[in-house]
């Protein structure tokens, strides 16, 4: 807690949270946010530039070191790292090929580079939560959230493209008349075209709010156990410097939380993928 | 929480980046994973004919073998018939030589029975007439008496 003397917890908390945001000010110039209440007040074209900067950083590093590997693949006898590319590749198909039942090329570097980029977007996570802000804060940039993964931008961004390619899909193999039935006549059904006709609304409305909640529970889950995780790394870290014994302890926690937090971090990048794919085989498939 | 434009960003990076790992990761390591698929299926599909290939050669060797010692059993067995034949002709012509050495034996004998009697009755004639000369002195003349003589040789 490198500015604990200036700072209450609820501060120190609050300037946790807080995007480094770049906007339009009240006065009409652009530039960046200098409080948590300048941030609220830019709206909606101000940009996180830390979540963009992280989020770009660590998908460009996943997508350097897998094409990398895949210039220099040899047929025969892989080495060491083109093995290790070679068991995630081999992880990621597996997966699509037991979930996802219709063919098409798209889905699984789909599902690869939702896995891989949200991996290591979690993985943001270990990184002690003062050690970037602090350096940053060295430098002149006075808030920094280093894990992209804990700003509903980021995870409603990818929730929404995949929502929109699910969306596409829909379209392209059941037509449009094909997705309207699949709104309007389940889940009630019924012999009888007037009780048809009548069912329509119902399952209109039923089938609407199951398919808004798809993106929103697909993004709310990966935000909401990073956002949990990084809240609990912050707590801990409120621990340091109040007395020696809590130092000690909060040493403590903090190794066993992050332990703990490798299987969240794999674990929602597995499941934010799982799902991805899952929704795309339900754009796929005839009812 | 504030919702803004990151949200848009951030699905503008999400194209861009599964459209490069498409065409510049997936593809091409899914190409090299599937050459090597088919690189091992080939190698495994010639070994197991390379298996198939030595069980039929075994088995073929084992019909040489088995062929091989029948005929060896049948050579062995015609050779013994053909020694135990050898053995009797064998046995036969000695004793038929035998027996012709035997009769040629008996015939040696009476030859020279033969002529051990014609020599001894020559030689009793001579003794009978040098005994006569004894006795009679010279009363008998042996060139007057030499029919009378051989005849009582001949009836020797």
């Amino acid at each position: 807690m490198a500015t604990a003397g200036e700072l209450t917890s609820g501060e120190y908390i609050r300037h946790h949270l807080t995007n480094l945001t770049f906007g339009p000010r009240a006065d009409g110039s652009w530039g960046i946010a200098q409080s948590a209440g300048e941030v609220a007040e830019m709206g909606f074209w101000a940009v996180h530039v830390d979540s963009l900067f992280w989020s770009f950083v660590l998908g460009a590093l996943f997508v350097w070191f897998f094409s990398r590997i895949a210039k220099r693949m040899t047929a025969g006898v892989p080495g060491t790292t083109q093995g290790f590319v070679e068991m995630i590749i081999g992880f990621v198909e597996d997966n699509v090929r037991t979930t996802f039942s219709a063919r098409n090329d798209n889905i699984a570097p789909l599902a690869l580079t939702v896995f891989c980029w949200i991996f290591l977007m979690n993985l943001m996570d270990l990184v002690p939560v003062d050690l970037i802000p602090w350096l940053l804060d060295k430098a002149g940039i006075h808030y920094q959230k280093v894990v992209p993964t804990t700003d509903p931008n980021v995870t409603f961004g990818m929730s929404f493209s995949v929502f929109a390619l699910m969306i596409f899909y829909s379209f392209k193999k059941k037509g449009a008349g094909g997705f309207a039935a699949e709104l309007t006549m389940h889940p009630f059904e019924s012999k009888n075209i007037v009780m048809k006709i009548l069912f329509i609304p119902i399952n209109f409305f039923l089938e609407i709010v199951g398919l808004v909640a798809k993106p929103v529970s697909h993004s709310l889950r990966l935000f909401g156990n990073l956002y949990a995780g990084e809240m609990i790394f912050i707590l801990i870290s409120l621990m340091y410097g109040s007395s020696v014994i809590l130092s000690v302890s909060g040493g403590a926690l903090q190794f066993v939380w992050a332990v703990f937090h490798i299987l969240v971090i794999t674990l929602q990048a597995f499941i934010f993928m799982v799902l991805t794919i899952v929704y795309m085989d339900m754009a796929h498939s005839h009812h | 929480m504030n919702i803004n434009v990151t949200l848009l960003w951030q699905m503008v990076f999400f194209v861009i980046f599964v459209w490069f790992t498409k065409k510049f990761v997936w593809t091409p390591i899914i190409g090299v994973i599937n050459e090597r698929k088919t690189t091992i299926a080939d190698g495994l599909a010639a070994a197991e004919k390379g298996q198939r290939a030595e069980e039929d050669g075994l088995k073929k060797a084992e019909e040489v073998v088995a062929d091989a010692k029948t005929r060896a059993t049948e050579i062995i067995s015609r050779a013994e018939k053909h020694g135990q034949e050898l053995v009797e002709e064998a046995k036969s012509r000695a004793r038929t030589e035998g027996e012709r050495i035997v009769a040629s034996a008996q015939d040696d004998i009476q030859t020279e029975l033969n002529k051990a009697r014609e020599a001894l009755r020559g030689q009793v004639g001579e003794l009978a007439v040098e005994g006569a000369r004894k006795i009679l002195d010279r009363e008998i003349d042996s060139r007057a008496h030499a029919d009378l003589l051989d005849r009582l040789a001949a009836k020797l």
